[in-house]
């Protein structure tokens, strides 16, 4: 028990400093940056207007909004108590909607995309490169090559190549949005259905992207482990081919554990611009709406939300790991 | 030194990633030679056209004309305006219009376009057609015009003074031309894009500045990644334990965001390749500090490191010649796969509006970018981005490939 109180404990501050870091990163950043931001907001926003007294206003109430005229400590704390109470401010381009509205319409069409995606490309990988490692020969040499060009193909590339080959030409699937366009969201079959359709694409071209680079790291990974002692040994005592393999892998996995959680963050990114390659209505498509309506508080509000859920999936993957790993659990004998 | 290049060149995924990347290199180095036009100039008015050879109708006229008696000229002449699927069309709008199917023999070309002209009209819209599809009749019937006529076309000009048309020759339909003597010819290989550029000549700049994002960010991350990883190992202590927090702090937090973050801070204006490929660069370097860092450790205490120490040399002449002679293959390796992730970078931002300014220079993200906006993959325009994503794929796989030779030169135990 003293070792995962020890390994819980541990990561759960690590888990909290990160997240204070995030808040910090994404309040001083855009500050950090040369010239006055809300000068530079005010004058995007009054593009085209004359009257220099109203310019002064626009700026005036921006400089209120965000607190530009404070002194910084007392910035921050008003950046983290508005935060805390779910206020993001009100978003520029789709003036006067929140951005906690905005956000709360995309987050779940991202969330219910991507972590699926992920964790099912991440299975498939896993066991890909695993059967490539174990049978060798055939499989391995037609797993391996495929597998590379894959991983090096960017989200985006895999995005458009499915879209054109099953959403254009075979026109199997819908080629954009999370549901047809001539739908309001419902709780009736059709609405679903239509969810559903619209859904492949992007899960797939993600799933593809993710085995990929998985089944690389896990098909080195179980050769490594085959060449261990302990398998040579157990070879000698006659033990099972099948039993040792469990082992093997048990033994592989771990370090693709960690992999995962390391690398959850790059795999985000990669998928949120794939999403905007199928306009879905996801995270990724809002950003690219709001850096093309030069919507401020969006693009921080939706930095600080992707941050927080590379965060938690970290966070939850080590926690996991926690529970899988022998060794954590042996330490309470030292 | 000279041992391990050879050896290096004796692996066969290293000499095909290197094949690879030097031939792009070399086209990008060497087409801007061979063709001078402006890779941002816009030639074509109009969105995508498809590529070919574009022959300058002018010239081919006033050109020297030749007769060939070909056999099959008209036939091919009638299947470019009459495929299968126009007939097939033409068909379904007669049988709307009442005309008994044993009447219509779509096969019989003549008989079937007399039968058109006979009752084709244009205002006649049956129910349940659209109007896409009723302007698409128009279309078609416009160019059956004159589709069988065996006359040729008349050429004529203006006369200055009384303003009448003078015929002033014949284009008979055995006529060609020579296309090489023809003055103005234009080859694009790969047509043009949304804003009627020439493609090719678009890309190989754009790979051009491509690499040199992905150069510049690659420089910095590792050069940021080598002197924090050599600090926070040699060194140790309390340098090691402050330099490992903002390397784990970095590692989890994700660069997109840090990204997305400060190219939207710089502001559209601002933001040129460089410029962003420095901001790549700084988001970069967390990977190499670690894999530097542990490399470091291990060497550390070795005995020729102690041995030096023990004669007194500087930490620096220590770094220099005890240390870096035998990480350098490890950073290498780190330095071409952040290269081309850095080139990766450039092509997400972009694609997410935050590349560099538009009006500066083509990089592959933002050629991506336009693509995508004017929706060429939904068109069927695959010209404007396929090439664009097998650049990409192609540069990072042959840095891939050369890393994974690297690899197993370096580390004989991976090799098979």
């Amino acid at each position: 028990m003293k070792g995962y109180v020890k390994y819980f404990s541990g990561k759960l501050v690590w888990f909290l400093i990160t997240l204070v870091a995030a808040f910090v990163l994404n309040f001083v950043l855009p500050r950090l940056m040369p010239g006055d931001p809300v000068a530079i907001i005010t004058q995007r926003t009054v593009q085209g207007m004359a009257s220099q007294a109203g310019i002064q206003k626009v700026y005036q109430q921006y400089a209120e909004l965000f607190g530009t005229n404070k002194p910084i400590h007392e910035q921050f704390i008003i950046y983290i108590q508005n935060i805390l109470k779910g206020d993001f401010g009100l978003s520029f381009s789709q003036y006067p909607r929140p951005v906690a509205d905005i956000l709360k319409s995309s987050i779940w069409w991202t969330v219910a995309l991507q972590f699926p995606a992920i964790i099912l490309g991440w299975l498939i990988g896993n066991t890909l490169g695993a059967l490539a490692a174990y049978l060798k020969k055939g499989f391995d040499k037609v797993i391996m090559p495929v597998s590379i060009f894959i991983s090096n193909l960017p989200a985006f590339g895999m995005a458009v190549v499915l879209l054109v080959i099953f959403g254009v030409k075979l026109a199997w699937f819908p080629t954009s949005g999370g549901y047809g366009f001539d739908m309001i969201p419902n709780l009736s079959w059709g609405f679903i259905w239509s969810v559903i359709v619209h859904y492949q694409l992007p899960f797939w071209s993600i799933v593809l992207i993710a085995i990929g680079g998985q089944a690389i790291g896990m098909r080195s990974m179980a050769i490594y482990e085959l060449n261990a002692d302990y398998v040579k040994y157990s070879r000698f005592l006659g033990i099972k081919d099948r039993t040792t393999i469990k082992y093997v892998f048990r033994n592989a996995m771990l370090p693709q554990i960690t992999g995962l959680a390391l690398s959850i963050g790059t795999m985000i990114g990669g998928a949120l611009v794939a999403e905007v390659i199928f306009s879905y209505p996801g995270l990724g498509s809002t950003i690219l709406t709001a850096v093309m309506g030069q919507d401020y508080p969006l693009i921080s509000a939706v930095t600080l939300i992707i941050a927080l859920m590379v965060l938690s999936a970290t966070f939850l993957i080590e926690i996991l790991y926690g529970f899988i790993d022998p060794r954590i659990k042996a330490a309470q004998t030292d | 030194m000279k041992h391990t290049i050879r050896e290096i060149f004796h692996s066969p995924k290293f000499l095909v990633g290197f094949s690879i990347f030097m031939f792009i290199l070399l086209v990008v180095i060497f087409y801007p030679l061979f063709v001078t036009a402006e890779p941002l100039e816009i030639i074509g008015k109009g969105t995508f056209f498809e590529p070919g050879i574009y022959v300058n109708v002018y010239d081919g006229v006033n050109s020297k004309q030749y007769t060939l008696n070909l056999d099959d000229a008209a036939e091919k002449r009638i299947a470019s305006k009459l495929g299968d699927q126009e007939r097939l069309d033409m068909q379904e709008w007669l049988l709307s219009f009442g005309i008994p199917e044993e009447e219509i023999d779509i096969y019989d070309t003549e008989k079937l376009i007399e039968l058109w002209e006979n009752n084709y009209d244009r205002s006649i819209r049956f129910p349940g057609m659209t109007s896409a599809r009723q302007k698409y009749f128009g279309r078609l019937n416009t160019s059956l015009a004159g589709l069988l006529s065996t006359e040729g076309i008349v050429l004529a000009a203006e006369n200055q003074e009384t303003g009448e048309l003078e015929s002033t020759g014949i284009i008979e339909q055995t006529n060609y031309l020579n296309v090489g003597q023809v003055a103005n010819v234009r080859v694009l290989p790969l047509g043009t894009d949304n804003f009627g550029r020439d493609m090719l000549t678009e890309l190989v700049s754009a790979t051009g500045t491509s690499l040199k994002i992905g150069f510049i960010a690659g420089s910095i991350a590792t050069m940021i990644g080598l002197t924090l990883g050599l600090l926070a190992g040699y060194i140790g202590g309390w340098v090691d334990d402050i330099i490992m927090f903002f390397t784990n702090l970095f590692t989890v937090i994700p660069s997109i965001v840090l990204l997305i973050l400060i190219s939207y801070s710089i502001g559209q204006e601002q933001r040129g390749a460089v410029t962003v490929a420095v901001v790549i660069g700084f988001t970069s370097w967390v990977w190499t500090t670690r894999a530097v860092r542990a490399q470091v450790i291990s060497l550390r205490h070795r005995d020729h490191v102690n041995l030096s120490k023990l004669s007194g040399h500087s930490v620096g002449h220590i770094i220099v010649h005890d240390i870096l002679p035998y990480i350098a293959s490890y950073v290498v390796m780190a330095f071409i796969l952040q290269i081309s992730s850095g080139i990766l970078a450039e092509a997400g931002l972009s694609i997410l509006g935050l590349g560099p300014k538009t009006t500066d220079v083509p990089t592959l993200g933002l050629m991506m970018n336009w693509a995508m906006i004017y929706s060429a993959h939904i068109m069927g325009k695959w010209w404007a981005y396929f090439p664009v994503i097998v650049v990409i794929a192609l540069v990072s796989f042959s840095m891939n490939l050369m890393n994974t030779g690297l690899d197993q030169v370096f580390n004989p135990a991976l090799r098979e």
